[in-house]
C-alpha cells in the first residue's frame, strides 16, 4: 500500500502549490513523503498572537487509512504552545489524530483543526498530568493511548 | 415484560429444536434454558464447592445472537441484518430497543447509522416515517453502484486514484474506490478492534452492515472471521450470564448465571471451565485466570491488593524506624545508645521516649522519662504495627511457600517423568506403569494452590471456633500433601517401584479427599453464612 500513501501525498502537495495554503499556514518543508513540517500561526485576536509554531507529520505506509503522527516541534526554534491538550514535549491529545481520525481528513485539515484548537484556548496553560506524561511519553505520540479529556476544545 | 409474551415466544421456537435454548432476556436472567446443547456433559451430582457453567463455542454464541435478531427481524420486519445492526447499537438489550423503536423508529434508525439523517427534515415528514417504518426505509443499506459514468470522471478521495475500478458507498452515497474500502476495513478491524464500523467520510456515522464487510473484504477470511469473534466478544459482554474466556486466544464463552449477581459472590466462587481446554479455569466473578478457592472474590481481591501494594513496607518502616521530632526524617537505629542525632538536621534526641536530649540531665544510658503518656502511647502504636507485620508475614509466607513449591514440584515432575521414560526403554515397565506420577503431582500442584487461598482467607478470618476448625483442615490438608511432595520426590529405580506407585497412589487419593474436605466445608460455611471476618468485607454486613 505504500504506492497509496505516495499518490495521496504528491496530491496532496500538488494542491498545495496549486492552491496555496490557508491563512496561517505554510508549509516548511515536504522533501520526501515520510516526514513534513508545517508551520501554524493563529490570525487574529487571540490568546496566541504574535507566536509562530512549527508541526512534524510523520506518515506511514498506511497512510491516510492509518491516521498520521502529529505533533510540534520542540528545539531551539520552535516551542510547544501553552494549551491543555498541548505536551511540553509536543505531543498532542486531539481525538482526530486518534480514534476520530478518518481517512478523508488531510494534512491541512488537520492544521486548520488544531489552529482553531489555538484559536479557542482560553486559558494558557499545560495539561494537569504534563510532568508525568512527559517523563515517561514513547517517542512517537502515536503510541500513546490518549484519553481524550473533551470534545470541546 | 411481560411473561405472556416471554411464554409465546418461546413456544414459537419450540418447533425448532435447535433454536430452543435461545430465549434469555436480561432481567430474569437466570433461567436460561440450556437443552439445546447435547456436548455438553450433564453434571450431576456438583460438589458444594463447584458451581453449575456451561461451555459455549463461538458457533453457539452465534446461535443465540441469530435467535434475538430474528426475533426482532420478525417484530419490526425488517432485515435480519438491520434487526442485527440495531441490537448491537442497544448493547443487545432487546427490550430498550423495542421501547425505543416502537416510540419512534426514524430517530432510532438514524441514530444507530442505518438511515441518513434527513436533511432539514420538516417535522411532518419524519413523524411519517416513524409510522410505517418498514416500507419507507427498506431502501437503506444499498451498496456497490456501479462505476462512475465515463463522462464524469471519479477520483477516489483517499488515494487519489483516478481510475478505480469499482467503488463502493453506503446509503450516505460517500463514494471510495474499493481498494480504500478494504484496506480501512481490515485495519479497523484488525488494529482497532473495531466492530463498529462507519462510513470513511468525515463525521459520517453510517455503519457498514455485515454484508458491506464481507464484500469489501472480499476473500480475506480471516479477517472476516476476526470480525465474527469481535461481534461475538460485544454480545458476551452485554450479557451478564455470560463470559469470553481469559485466556489468550481462546474463543469459548462461558454462560454461569449463578454467578452473574453480585450478592450471590459472598456464598459461592463460581470458578468455570471453557470447553476449549481442562486448564482454561477462571473465575466467573471477578475474572482472575486462576482457581481461589476457597477464597471468596472480595477476600481474593484485598488479598491480592494486599500482596501488591507497598502498605507492607509501610508497615516495616513503621515499626523498625521512628521520626526525628524536629525534621521529620525516618531513623532507623540498629545500635548505639539512646542518644540520638539526627544526621540530617543535628537535632539530639532521646531514642526512647523521642523528646529532646538536652532535658535527660546526665542520665546517659537510661531514659527516665520512660512512663510518661505521649512515649507510652508511641510505643503502644509501634508494638501494634509490629505484631501486624509478624501476622501478616505469618501468613504471606506460608502462601508464598505453596505458591513456589507448587511450581517446584512440577519442575521436578518434569525430571522425573524423563527418568521414568527412559525406565521403559532400560527396563520392562509398559507406559501405563510409569504413569502414576503425573497424577499424584497433578493433584499436589491442586491442592497447593488450595492450600495457598486458605492462607488468605486465615488472614481476614475471624479469631474463634469456626477459625480454628477451618485451621485444622487445613493443618491435615497441609499435611498430607507435604507427605505426598516428599514420596514424589523420592528415587526411582526398577526395583521398588511397584511399592512406590502403590504408595503414591494411596496417598494421591487421600490428598484429594482432603482436599475435597477443605473445600466443602468452606463453601458450605458460605452458603450458612459461618465465616466472620476481621475485617469489612464487601458484601458482609
Amino acid at each position: 500500500m505504500a504506492a497509496v500513501s505516495t499518490r495521496r501525498l504528491q496530491k496532496e502537495l500538488a494542491d498545495i502549490k496549486n492552491h496555496g495554503t490557508p491563512t496561517g499556514i505554510t508549509l516548511l518543508k515536504a522533501d520526501d513523503f515520510e516526514t513534513w513540517y508545517l508551520t501554524l500561526e493563529v490570525l487574529g485576536e487571540s490568546l496566541y498572537k504574535g507566536e509562530v509554531f512549527a508541526l512534524k507529520f510523520r506518515f506511514e505506509p498506511g497512510y491516510p487509512i492509518s491516521s498520521p503522527a502529529v505533533q510540534f516541534v520542540v528545539d531551539d526554534k520552535f516551542r510547544a504552545p501553552l494549551h491543555p491538550h498541548v505536551y511540553s514535549n509536543g505531543h498532542i491529545c486531539a481525538s482526530i489524530l486518534g480514534t476520530e481520525w478518518s481517512p478523508v481528513l488531510s494534512v491541512i485539515s488537520v492544521c486548520i483543526t488544531l489552529q482553531s484548537m489555538l484559536a479557542s484556548c482560553k486559558d494558557k496553560k499545560r495539561p494537569p498530568d504534563n510532568d508525568r506524561y512527559v517523563a515517561h511519553a514513547p517517542e512517537n505520540p502515536k503510541k500513546t493511548q490518549f484519553v481524550y479529556h473533551d470534545d470541546e476544545v | 415484560m411481560s411473561s405472556d409474551y416471554e411464554y409465546s415466544d418461546n413456544e414459537l421456537y419450540d418447533e425448532d429444536e435447535d433454536e430452543m435454548m435461545a430465549d434469555e432476556d436480561d432481567e430474569s436472567a437466570s433461567d436460561m434454558e440450556l437443552d439445546g446443547f447435547n456436548d455438553v456433559p450433564v453434571k450431576s451430582k456438583l460438589k458444594s464447592y463447584e458451581v453449575e457453567h456451561i461451555s459455549l463455542s463461538q458457533p453457539q454464541v452465534e446461535k443465540l445472537m441469530k435467535t434475538d435478531v430474528d426475533h426482532i427481524s420478525g417484530i419490526f420486519g425488517v432485515d435480519a441484518e438491520i434487526a442485527s445492526l440495531l441490537l448491537r447499537h442497544f448493547n443487545w438489550n432487546k427490550e430498550k430497543l423495542i421501547e425505543k423503536y416502537m416510540d419512534n423508529a426514524a430517530v432510532v434508525t438514524t441514530a444507530a447509522g442505518i438511515t441518513v439523517p434527513e436533511k432539514e427534515s420538516s417535522g411532518s415528514s419524519s413523524h411519517r416515517s416513524s409510522s410505517s417504518p418498514s416500507q419507507s426505509q427498506t431502501k437503506i443499506l444499498e451498496r456497490i453502484t456501479p462505476p462512475p459514468a465515463p463522462n464524469e470522471p471519479f477520483v477516489c478521495p483517499i488515494c487519489c486514484d483516478d481510475a478505480p475500478t469499482a467503488t463502493f458507498n453506503l446509503i450516505c452515497e460517500h463514494k471510495f474506490c474499493t481498494n480504500c474500502w478494504n484496506a480501512y476495513i481490515e485495519s479497523k478491524i484488525r488494529t482497532e478492534a473495531e466492530h463498529w464500523i462507519t462510513c470513511m467520510a468525515d463525521g459520517c456515522s453510517v455503519v457498514c452492515p455485515d454484508s458491506f464487510i464481507r464484500t469489501a473484504l472480499k476473500d480475506d477470511t480471516s479477517t472476516w472471521n476476526r470480525y465474527q469473534e469481535l461481534l461475538v466478544r460485544q454480545f458476551v459482554s452485554c450479557n451478564r450470564n455470560l463470559k469470553y474466556c481469559p485466556y489468550p486466544s481462546c474463543t469459548y464463552t462461558v454462560s454461569c448465571p449463578s454467578g452473574a449477581s453480585k450478592s450471590a459472590l459472598t456464598t459461592i466462587i463460581p470458578i468455570v471451565t471453557c470447553g476449549a481446554s481442562a486448564s482454561h479455569k477462571f473465575c466467573f466473578g471477578c475474572n482472575i485466570d486462576a482457581d481461589h478457592r476457597p477464597c471468596i472474590c472480595a477476600v481474593a481481591k484485598m488479598w491480592l491488593q494486599k500482596c501488591q501494594d507497598d502498605s507492607e513496607t509501610a508497615n516495616w518502616i513503621k515499626s523498625n524506624t521512628k521520626e526525628c521530632g524536629k525534621c521529620q526524617s525516618t531513623i532507623e537505629k540498629n545500635g548505639g545508645c539512646n542518644h540520638m542525632t539526627c544526621k540530617k538536621c543535628k537535632y539530639e534526641f532521646c531514642w526512647v521516649c523521642m523528646g529532646p536530649w538536652s532535658e535527660h540531665g546526665t542520665a546517659w544510658y537510661s531514659c527516665n522519662r520512660y512512663d510518661e503518656k505521649a512515649s507510652v502511647d508511641a510505643r503502644d502504636a509501634q508494638s501494634q504495627s509490629r505484631a501486624s507485620l509478624e501476622r501478616y508475614l505469618h501468613y504471606y509466607n506460608r502462601w508464598a511457600n505453596h505458591e513456589q513449591s507448587a511450581k517446584l514440584s512440577v519442575e521436578q515432575h518434569a525430571k522425573t517423568e524423563r527418568k521414568m521414560e527412559e525406565m521403559q526403554i532400560t527396563s520392562q515397565l509398559t507406559w501405563i506403569e510409569v504413569q502414576f506420577m503425573k497424577k499424584a503431582v497433578d493433584e499436589v500442584f491442586k491442592c497447593r494452590m488450595t492450600l495457598k487461598w486458605t492462607y488468605a482467607m486465615a488472614y481476614y478470618l475471624e479469631k474463634g471456633n469456626e477459625k480454628e476448625l477451618f485451621e485444622d483442615n487445613q493443618r491435615d490438608l497441609e499435611r498430607a500433601v507435604e507427605e505426598l511432595s516428599e514420596l514424589i520426590e523420592s528415587p526411582i529405580d526398577p526395583e521398588t517401584i511397584s511399592v512406590l506407585r502403590q504408595k503414591v497412589t494411596d496417598k494421591a487419593v487421600y490428598v484429594q479427599k482432603r482436599n475435597e474436605i477443605v473445600l466443602e466445608d468452606t463453601a458450605n460455611g458460605f452458603q450458612d453464612g459461618r465465616w466472620k471476618w476481621n475485617v469489612p468485607v464487601e458484601g458482609f454486613d
